[in-house]
């Protein structure tokens, strides 16, 4: 575990064709990371929407990554 | 028939009988113990007590023996019936109290503690096993002698059964486990079946699967302990299958086929190290073979994953492995040949056998050579390194008993001539693979010519083609190989066979029928959730059951079920079962990542008669349990996360309509080497359309300048030959200077254009550009002194037979050079047995030749080996040196001087030589922009990445294009040609299809949200929209339209569109935003 008590949870929008499959490598490499990411797979990080991000940061993520 | 009423509810049964199975066929749950459906009922128990009134009486029975008549009222659940079990049941607990089933079925009556005290007994004298052993297994080993309290179960005369033959049906039935030692009756002790998928390392039953994932998934009796085969008696299991499935009669059946090619495919066995006892395999329980502890690695395996020691069952803390058992050897009893694959199979082990015992497990791996030349394998080795494993360069001299306690000895010797002994918890026996005596047996008899090793003779150039026309092989019968080149040398066959069988293609093929698709667009959600263990990969780092029971909290979560493997094929087939059983119409599978599960439970689904886009999957393996192996708990939380969020989206999940296009039958081999060739006259012979588009102004790439094949055969007449092929092929055009410049479509519908404006129009493309030598820098003083050569300008120069080459009185090779460096973490595979190679050419010309090899690891895997030990029989000269110490090179009188450290005197050593040739790396080509183009991944060292390292080795990840030859990782030219052949048969399967079915997961337009402000258009990538306008209640309505072939569905449009007019199908605004809200629920 991290040294700080605080982990945020991270709203994290994966294009299915580049970083989602790196995020399955990533297991496939058992590369261990902190379990507060939340992945929702897009077909293209061009698909998600401004108020998606909006919606994220206002409901309590406390972070978004858009990554494509 | 008969009709009575249980608790009220009519039913009608045939006349004879009983009460209980009336009772069944209704469903209603009666208790019993003695009852067994088969044998005689007997009313021993007194459990199943029931109600029953006939005319004007009413009375306590057991519903076991009593027939049913005309008018019965039977009531199971009335006070005074329930009273009456409790009460028997309590007089059974109070004789034998302490048999857990007893106690179990008690407290489901309200039981807790038993009336009487002082019962002994274990046994509540049901008979249920002396009507087994004599109704059904008609032996009469056991009887019930005695009345009242002497009443006992016993054999006769209390001696040991002469005629019992263990076959344990008495214990299978007995209820409370008091016949649990078969051996008390027969004297016998019952020998299990050992599980034979298992090496033996646990048991089996006599009806049994061989493994989860058997095809077909029906189990199998073992005919040769079967009681009914062999003495006609039992038909237990007939009696029991509900499906009557069970058919005694079946028999061996010889089946003539009419087929225009044959596929040899037979494989191998593990070598059997018995035979050498140095290791002390067989009588030394700690000591395993390779194929032993890989199952005992296996979650599915014979102790669920869990690594223990044979001799006292706990788990080691100290692993040694022994490579090259039995190979690369000429001793009695061993084979010459290296196995290939059984290098990197230990490092493989190695570092799962951490993963399961821990880090502080402490790893030696005694190693000749390592052998890692795959894609990626170096980077592997390296890796195990670093988590503190010992890989240590030596022979074992022997494994011997070290203490009482089951502990190993290993005495080795080290490369300086050190005698070290070091003392291990467990050892495993890397053994290699051996071509069977039946397997040698059934070549012979199709005869088909074998190699010396006795594997398939078969050229470098037709690498899976036999010596009897119309026969292919593939596989380790080729000569040793691992997985990737196993299933690609397949493909290889396929497309080897189905050239000369082209037009007979599809003559006898069944279309796969799904039944029509429920309309359940505006149906409520009922959600199904399959939560998969995937052996221990999930299982054994999450809390599954605690999962389970949270996703069953989730609204519109109709069911929820844990599979072991989901994607086995019993399992889908279960699945499909459940969706109609529960009237599921969403299904959420929560296993591993839809990048390559997807299809399969999309199939699942219509197979289900659902649409397949009514489908959402949890990646709950590569993106939570594998990720976040240390902290279980946390981990389990995301799980429920990750399932709650896809079941957010599956709520909204719509059924979309199926896009079918048609198959432009037409390829674009890219590349003209061999590999390109090959693959381009592999699709041509199959009878398609070829367009081969060469960069230089002549075919033949690199092998152009090869001299031999590493089984001796010139390379430049094959190649000439395959050339001439190509040119006078009528189904292949060839485009000279030819380079892509642009790419549009996708799998079925391609469009390329070449230089000069060429279009191409094709359904599919295979990319075979090839690689290149790495040219050092002033390196070894290559591009400083003359003679200093490439691999490739050697054999040029042995072609030409050049004086400097027949005048050399010394010539050196260094191994490696731009290889297995920080660089270029990767082995180029073909260097060390092509430097072997060139080495025996060498002496072959002047065998008085001073010939020195400079390497770090002699890579001459397979059946290659043969010519290293060829070579130090010639009086080649290998010397090792280490990445850390290269050897110098200098020029001195004109000759070449190298110092180098010798590994075995320690000292360093100097050669004069007239030629030095650098085995250099193979470096990729400039591959970005076909990569761009093309939409093909590249690994860090900038070869093209296939779909799937091990099953899909020549796809490329995204559909209709396959790769082939050096542009995918360095290798020899046979492999290069089987992967060309490879490619060919992959692509086939999309040639030969008239129509492809594409994605609906495109961009659909809301008319009534769309104004056609055309914003989206310019947003759009790949211009599949087009603004238009009709007419609309009496004006004009703008609006845009897509077109479905160019869409690829990302979306670009929606997350432009300022009006919510246009979404992406599967990926709607809403459904992502649901996501979201789920995702921070519980933040």
């Amino acid at each position: 575990m991290s040294d700080y008590d605080y982990e945020p949870l991270i709203l994290a929008f994966l294009c299915n064709w580049c970083s989602y499959a790196g995020a399955d490598l990533a297991g496939v490499s058992r590369i261990q990371y902190p379990p507060t990411a939340r992945i929702i797979r897009v077909m293209c990080s061009g698909m998600v929407h401004p108020n998606l991000i909006i919606d994220a940061l206002t409901k309590g993520a406390d972070g978004v990554l858009v990554c494509g | 028939m008969v009709k009575l009423t249980i608790n009220d509810r009519p039913v009608v049964v045939s006349e004879g009988t009983t009460v209980l199975e009336a009772a069944r066929h209704l469903g209603v749950n009666i208790p019993t113990l003695c009852h067994f459906e088969g044998l005689t009922p007997y009313g021993g128990c007194r459990v199943c007590l029931v109600e029953v009134t006939a005319g004007t009486r009413t009375q306590l029975t057991a519903s076991c023996t009593y027939p049913v008549s005309d008018g019965l009222a039977v009531r199971t659940d009335t006070d005074e019936v329930l009273e009456a079990r409790r009460f028997v049941m309590d007089l059974l607990l109070s004789r034998c109290p302490e048999v857990p089933a007893l106690q179990e079925m008690a407290r489901q009556m309200g039981l807790t503690e038993p009336g009487f005290s002082g019962g002994e007994s274990d046994c509540i004298l049901c008979g249920k096993c002396v009507r087994m052993c004599h109704e059904l297994q008609h032996v009469g080993a056991i009887g019930v002698m005695g009345r009242g309290i002497k009443r006992d179960i016993v054999t006769p005369f209390g001696e040991f059964s002469k005629v019992c033959r263990t076959c344990g049906a008495c214990a299978f039935v007995c209820p409370t486990g008091h016949i649990a030692d078969i051996a008390k009756i027969s004297g016998k002790t019952p020998r299990p079946k050992l599980n034979e998928f298992n090496v033996g390392l646990n048991t089996r039953g006599n009806i049994y699967k061989l493994y989860p994932q058997a095809v077909p998934a029906a189990p199998a009796i073992d005919r040769n302990n079967c009681i009914q085969l062999l003495t006609g008696d039992c038909g237990l299991c007939a009696q029991s299958c509900t499906a009557g499935a069970i058919d005694y009669s079946q028999k061996d059946e010889t089946v003539d086929l009419d087929v225009g090619a044959v596929i040899l495919a037979p494989g191998y066995k593990p070598f059997d190290p018995s035979g050498l006892e140095v290791y002390g395999y067989g009588h030394l329980p700690n000591v395993y073979t390779s194929l032993e502890f890989e199952r005992m690695l296996s979650p599915g395996g014979p102790f669920g994953g869990h690594i223990q020691r044979r001799s006292d069952g706990r788990e080691p803390k100290k692993i040694a492995w022994v490579h090259c058992v039995g190979m690369r050897s000429e001793k009695e009893g061993a084979h010459p040949y290296c196995s290939n694959f059984c290098c990197m199979a230990s490092l493989k082990q190695a570092i799962i056998a951490r993963e399961h015992i821990g880090p502080d497990l402490d790893m030696a791996l005694f190693y000749m050579d390592m052998r890692t030349p795959r894609k990626d394998f170096e980077k592997y080795s390296v890796r195990i390194k670093d988590q503190g494993a010992r890989l240590i360069r030596s022979r074992v001299h022997s494994i011997t008993p070290a203490g009482p306690d089951g502990d190993l000895e290993i005495r080795y010797v080290t490369e300086e001539g050190g005698v070290n002994d070091e003392t291990f918890d467990l050892a495993v026996l890397s053994v290699g693979g051996v071509v069977t005596p039946e397997v040698i047996a059934l070549a012979n008899r199709l005869g088909v010519k074998l190699s010396h090793n006795r594997f398939m003779d078969t050229e470098c150039f037709k690498p899976v083609t036999t010596s009897r026309p119309g026969v292919y092989s593939c596989g380790f019968f080729n000569g040793p190989k691992d997985i990737p080149q196993t299933v690609m040398e397949g493909s290889a066959a396929a497309a080897a066979a189905a050239q000369p069988l082209a037009p007979v293609r599809g003559t006898l093929m069944r279309k796969k029928e799904f039944p029509p698709e429920a309309d359940v667009a505006e149906a409520e959600p009922r959600i199904g959730v399959f939560v998969c263990h995937c052996g221990m990969n999930i299982g054994g780092v999450v809390d599954i059951p605690d999962i389970v029971q949270y996703v069953q909290g989730i609204p519109n979560v109709e069911y929820v079920q844990a599979n072991l493997f989901s994607c086995s094929q019993d399992a889908t087939s279960a699945m499909v079962e459940k969706i109609k059983e529960h009237g599921l119409n969403r299904v959420v599978v929560a296993a591993c990542t839809p990048s390559t599960h997807q299809p399969i439970f999309q199939d699942m689904l219509r197979t289900a008669g659902l649409n397949k886009y009514l489908f959402e999957m949890a990646n709950i393996r590569n993106q939570c349990s594998w990720v976040h192996q240390a902290e279980p708990e946390a981990a389990t939380l995301k799980c429920k996360d990750l399932i709650r969020m896809a079941v957010a989206k599956a709520r909204l999940l719509e059924p979309l309509e199926y896009i079918e296009v048609p198959v432009n039958k037409t390829a674009l081999v890219v590349g003209g080497g061999v590999t390109g060739m090959t693959a381009a006259l592999g699709l041509a012979d199959q009878g398609y359309r070829v367009h081969l588009a060469e960069r230089k102004a002549r075919l033949g790439g690199n092998a152009l300048r090869l001299h031999s094949t590493w089984r001796g055969g010139l390379v430049g007449p094959r190649v000439d030959l395959l050339i001439a092929k190509v040119m006078s092929h009528p189904n292949i055009t060839v485009h000279y200077k030819a380079i892509v410049e642009k790419v549009s479509g996708v799998v079925g519908n391609f469009r390329t254009t070449l230089s000069r404006n060429q279009v191409i129009e094709h359904g599919i493309v295979v990319i075979a550009i090839g690689a290149e030598p790495y040219r050092p820098k002033g390196e070894f003083l290559y591009g400083e002194h003359p003679n200093v050569l490439l691999a490739l300008d050697l054999d040029q120069e042995i072609s030409e037979e050049t004086e400097r080459v027949k005048n050399a009185q010394a010539v050196a090779f260094i191994q490696c050079v731009g290889s297995r460096n920080p660089e270029r973490p990767y082995c180029s595979k073909v260097c060390c047995s092509h430097s072997v190679e060139n080495a025996l050419k060498l002496k072959e010309l002047n065998p008085d030749m001073e010939v020195y090899v400079l390497y770090r690891d002699m890579r001459t895997y397979g059946e290659r080996e043969m010519f290293y030990t060829l070579a130090r029989e010639q009086g080649v000269i290998f010397i090792r040196y280490k990445a850390a110490d290269p050897p110098k090179v200098a020029e001195a009188n004109g000759r070449l001087k190298i110092e180098v450290r010798d590994h075995i005197l320690g000292k360093p050593v100097d050669l004069e030589v007239d030629l030095l040739t650098l085995a250099t790396a193979i470096v990729p080509h400039q591959n970005a922009p076909l990569a761009e183009l093309y939409k093909v991944p590249l690994n860090a060292e900038g070869f093209f990445t296939e779909a799937h390292a091990k099953i899909r080795p020549v796809d490329a990840p995204t559909d209709g294009i396959y790769l082939a030859g050096l542009c995918h990782y360095p290798k020899p030219l046979q492999e290069s040609v089987a992967e060309a052949l490879a490619t060919s048969a992959r692509a086939a399967t999309i040639l030969s299809k008239d129509s492809l079915m594409l994605e609906s997961t495109i961009s659909r337009v809301i008319d009534e949200n769309c104004d056609g402000c055309a914003f989206c258009i310019d947003a759009c990538p790949f211009k599949a929209i087009t603004l238009i306008e009709y007419m609309k209640d009496g004006g004009v309505k703008k609006t845009v339209e897509v077109s479905e072939v160019l869409c690829k569905g990302c979306g670009s449009c929606m997350a432009t569109c300022p009006k919510r007019g246009i979404m992406v199908a599967g990926f709607t605004l809403d459904q992502l935003a649901a996501q979201v809200d789920a995702a921070l629920e519980v933040a």
